[in-house]
């Protein structure tokens, strides 16, 4: 069943490209939408053991990040209909294709349990997500599209390299191929440790490019400017979330390897880098959806700083991915909304939108106050845990640096943000027709709802899910959920010291 | 000893190719060092085994062939024959391959090879032919040339997957080839696009967006 998930969105590209009628076809994303989140859940319920020698199953880890991908995507879906309604001049055929075809690729990458399927699933989200920063086709999209495209090649290219380096420590320590990745951690102390090291570094610059992490982020402000509000809320939440995920894979190799501080060092480095990066690009936006760039940025940094400090802090940077994806949703549909009604996405020109759209506007003031960390939203909860795991862990420069930095984003943030939201009413302003309806702000109400939920209370089942993907990061053998060929072996679960 | 031969001639293509401005001799180039690369399994003495036979006769066929074809096609739809005025001169392109090469030579040394294996050039070769692909990204302007660094890029990248062809699962490395092929097919579109928007492909003027 853990199949359909590849291939019941992969069918839907392939029908949604073929399908002649738009009307039916724009209705698939919903449809597939909701139904690979079903099947998902049912996947996740019937818990089973995972063979060593299973290319293709779900453990914890990837449990929880297709699931936040999964709601993610039913998020856009259900917001797509009327936003391409809005859009009739665009051909929505390769928009629905392509959006499709990630969310097939995402399911595989959450399910490979080989580094090569991984490193193939990911380079290939990048090809489908192309055609959709492109949607606008003008110059400026056009350029966006070509660096998104070189970048992300080039860095999806060096984490390949990357993935051969581990796979060659692992033929130095007399390991046979397929290298899954359960064979690999159970072997973790026979790889060669220089290959090791300097296959995750180059896995790190290479996914670290996809995620976006400072400096390999330059694609990020031109590609998450220049697209639509929907296709941004996707690469921020979904295509991020992808690259974190393959960079954990590799990662947690490298802890079994016991090679784990000298990973966590440079992932420190990263992140605070990454937030301080943000920070200074922050000072002085006036474009708010490059705004909503650098803060994505910001928050990769946040994930890799999380899983920089360890334990407690790694498993809420796992809970800060899902809360990230949907509070980021929240702000680029609300963001593409008021684009929409204003026809510029730019100070000036915006300012006091709470007038002209009060919902979008009003669920993108909620929106900027959930990431930048208030109570009761789910970011807050994953910002306090890791700043305080980080304190106490004796961390103690890294997590000051960390509040300081969350506090100076709140501020430099806020400044646009305000603007756009309570400014002034602009006498350059243009009068558009568009208006908030329903259908255009619904998803956005049921994500923040969302975000506002799991800030509150974890229900246990996702509790479980979490600590199960988290013990996966501390060099243990993945918790099993469920897998798809072979027999069904008991996995070793080997005792370290 | 023939596939010493070969590493070598790969690496000496790594200068003509930082060399020279003719778009299309950058193309053929980058194509002779992909077959070049398709035949080193087979002078290993790999031939042997189908599995390896097959996948390099793949990789000849989507590099000697299928790329091509695809970039040829991008040239004369675009109508870009010259790489005019790179970021970095031709002279100091060539300086900077040498120093690569010399680099990736120390760099190799100090990564050690599997006890029992016999000692061979394709480390260093794989790292001077990534660092000539990363040097054609950078300095060159053509939206065409880069796509030809990325290729070169990925030379250098099969080079060092050779060390482990024995034991590389066949899907694996139909999936690179295969995103190898799909990713320069959308470079040509998007290449295309830049043509009929901006009435060239110098990506110099794509730089409207910044901070």
């Amino acid at each position: 069943m853990a199949l359909l998930l590849i291939l019941l969105p992969l069918a839907a590209a392939a029908l949604a490209f073929l399908l002649k009628d738009s009307t039916l076809r724009v209705r698939l994303l919903p449809a597939t939408g909701a139904l690979h989140l079903v099947l998902l859940l049912l996947v996740l319920r019937a818990w089973r053991e995972l063979p060593h020698n299973a290319w293709l199953g779900l453990d914890a880890l990837g449990g929880w990040v297709l699931l936040v991908v999964s709601v993610l995507f039913l998020i856009c879906a259900l917001y797509a209909p009327s936003y391409l309604s809005l859009r009739p001049d665009r051909d929505h055929r390769v928009f629905t294709v392509c959006i499709l075809a990630f969310l097939g690729l995402a399911s595989l990458l959450a399910l490979a349990r080989h580094p090569g399927v991984v490193w193939v699933a990911m380079e290939t989200t990048t090809l489908v997500t192309a055609p959709l920063v492109y949607f606008n086709r003008n110059r400026r999209s056009i350029e966006a599209t070509w660096k998104y495209l070189v970048l992300g090649s080039v860095g999806i290219a060096l984490a390949l390299l990357g993935t051969l380096f581990v796979a060659y420590s692992a033929h130095m320590g007399g390991l046979e191929e397929p290298l899954h990745f359960n064979r690999l951690m159970a072997a973790g102390a026979s790889l060669s440790r220089p290959w090791l090291r300097a296959g995750f570094v180059l896995t790190l610059v290479g996914y670290g490019t996809k995620m976006g992490l400072a400096p390999l982020h330059s694609w990020k402000p031109d590609a998450y400017g220049e697209t639509p509000g929907i296709v941004g809320a996707l690469l921020a939440g979904g295509v991020t979330s992808c690259a974190f995920l393959a960079l954990l894979r590799i990662y947690a190799v490298v802890v079994a390897a016991g090679e784990g501080p000298f990973a966590r060092e440079l992932l420190l480095g990263f992140g605070l880098l990454s937030m301080v990066w943000a920070l200074v690009f922050m000072v002085g936006q006036v474009d708010f959806k490059r705004l909503l760039a650098y803060s994505s940025v910001e928050h990769m940094g946040i994930l890799v700083f999380g899983i920089g400090i360890g334990g407690l802090a790694a498993r809420f940077a796992l809970f800060h991915l899902a809360a990230n994806a949907l509070v980021k949703s929240v702000l680029f549909l609300s963001a593409g909304n008021i684009h929409r009604s204003y026809a510029s996405k730019q100070l000036p020109q915006v300012t006091g939108a709470i007038r002209r759209t009060p919902v979008s506007a009003g669920l993108f003031f909620l929106g900027f106050l959930a990431i930048t960390g208030l109570p009761p939203f789910a970011p807050f909860i994953s910002e306090f845990q890791i700043a305080s795991a980080a304190l106490t862990t004796g961390h103690l420069a890294s997590g000051a640096a960390f509040l300081v930095l969350l506090g100076g984003i709140f501020l430099t943030m806020s400044d646009t943000v305000m603007q756009v939201v309570f400014g002034v009413p602009s006498p350059q302003r243009i009068r558009t027709p568009y208006k908030d309806t329903f259908a255009t702000t619904a998803p956005l109400v049921l994500a923040m709802v969302l975000a506002l939920a799991l800030g509150i209370h974890l229900p246990a089942p996702l509790r479980a899910l979490l600590e199960g993907a988290s013990s996966a990061l501390e060099g243990n053998p993945p918790v099993p959920v469920v897998s798809l060929t072979g027999v069904a072996q008991v996995v070793q679960t080997e005792v370290r010291p | 000893m023939f596939t010493d031969f070969l590493i070598a001639l790969t690496m000496l293509t790594n200068f003509t190719l930082v060399a020279t401005s003719r778009v299309n001799k950058a193309i053929q180039l980058a194509v002779f060092q992909g077959i070049l690369l398709g035949l080193i399994p087979i002078a290993m003495g790999l031939g042997k085994h189908l599995h390896i036979l097959l996948v390099a006769a793949a990789a000849i066929a989507v590099k000697g062939w299928l790329i091509p074809f695809l970039l040829r096609r991008a040239v004369t739809q675009a109508h870009i024959y010259r790489e005019v005025d790179p970021y970095v001169g031709y002279t100091v392109s060539l300086l900077l391959c040498a120093a690569g090469t010399g680099l990736s030579l120390m760099l190799a040394h100090s990564l050690p090879l599997k006890p029992g294996s016999t000692p061979t050039f394709l480390v260093p070769a794989a790292l001077a032919t990534l660092f000539t692909g990363f040097l054609l990204l950078v300095s060159r302007r053509k939206a065409l040339t880069q796509v030809v660094g990325y290729l070169v890029l990925e030379n250098g990248i099969y080079l060092f997957g050779l060390l482990l062809v024995e034991d590389m699962p066949v899907l694996v490395e139909t999936g690179i080839l295969l995103d190898l092929f799909v990713g320069v097919f959308v470079m040509g579109i998007v290449i295309n696009h830049i043509h009929v928007a901006f009435d060239s492909t110098d990506t110099s003027y794509l730089a409207e967006l910044k901070d």
